[in-house]
């Protein structure tokens, strides 16, 4: 079957957690490296991942990002428990933000975050319920 | 422009040394905002930030920028050092305000991403 992972694993991500922040990003990376993954795939994915990881960090009490590579695609599904997103249209929207201003002052809370998830993946798909958490999923093709 | 020729036009020190100061840079960019670092720069950049935390250089290692300026002499924290070195990202720390950091190297040459193309890895 040719969309059968060769390769799959999960990660941890703790809400709150600044100084760790961005660290399942990186082992990512490093992983797809080590498969074989081109670079301009592997840029989307990071960035695609880094964001949403920002996002259980700043949101979200913790969460957790599963990878999945086949042959032909990078499939990535993000679930938390959080605050959850009460106007998902709202939320795409680029410059829209309910970020604090702790978030602000590291650079983040741009109103970015979900537009540039959705613009680095070939198939995006979010789903959150308010008070509960936010699921996302990404597909990158490989080719 | 090589990384030695852009800290000597910026009067720069060196915070973490690159492993090879005549490491070419094709195009720069100046941001404070990091989603739109993710979200706009190309690979192999320069960044010139007036942020200095840890989430530059997650950052900077995400969008596979080659090289960090920190302006206005803001110094960077211990751990944002450790991780810099950590991920070979390198970093000068110059004086100069962002604009006229920007404005220096764009008038010895070095184009911004807006008027480059990508590198061949893109």
């Amino acid at each position: 079957m040719p969309d059968e992972p060769l390769f799959e694993k999960s990660f941890n991500i703790s809400g709150g957690d600044f100084v760790n922040a961005g660290e399942v990003a990186s082992k990512v990376k490093k992983i797809l490296q080590d498969l074989g993954v081109s670079n301009k795939v592997i840029r989307r994915a990071t960035i695609a991942i880094y964001e949403a990881e920002m996002n259980v960090v700043w949101y979200a009490r913790q969460g957790t990002l599963t990878l999945s590579v086949t042959p032909e695609l990078l499939h990535i599904k993000v679930t938390d428990e959080g605050n959850g997103i009460e106007d998902i249209e709202l939320a795409m929207r680029e410059g829209y933000s309910t970020a604090s201003e702790e978030i602000r002052e590291k650079g983040f809370g741009a109103g970015m975050g979900l537009p540039n998830i959705k613009k680095n993946s070939d198939e995006f798909y979010i789903a959150s319920v308010v008070g509960q958490g936010t699921v996302l999923d990404i597909t990158i093709l490989r080719q | 422009m090589t990384l030695q020729e852009i800290k000597e036009i910026l009067s720069a020190q060196v915070i973490v040394a690159p492993q090879d100061f005549q490491m070419n840079i094709k195009m720069a960019c100046g941001c404070d905002l990091m989603s739109d670092v993710l979200a706009f720069t190309k690979e192999e950049s320069l960044l010139l930030t007036g942020l200095t935390n840890l989430q530059v250089v997650r950052t900077a290692e995400m969008a596979n920028v080659k090289a960090l300026v920190f302006v206005r002499g803001k110094e960077p924290d211990r751990e944002t050092i450790a991780l810099a070195m950590a991920k070979n990202m390198p970093i000068l720390l110059t004086d100069l305000p962002m604009y006229e950091a920007c404005g220096r190297l764009y008038r010895h040459g070095l184009p911004g991403c807006s008027e480059t193309e990508e590198g061949s890895c893109s």
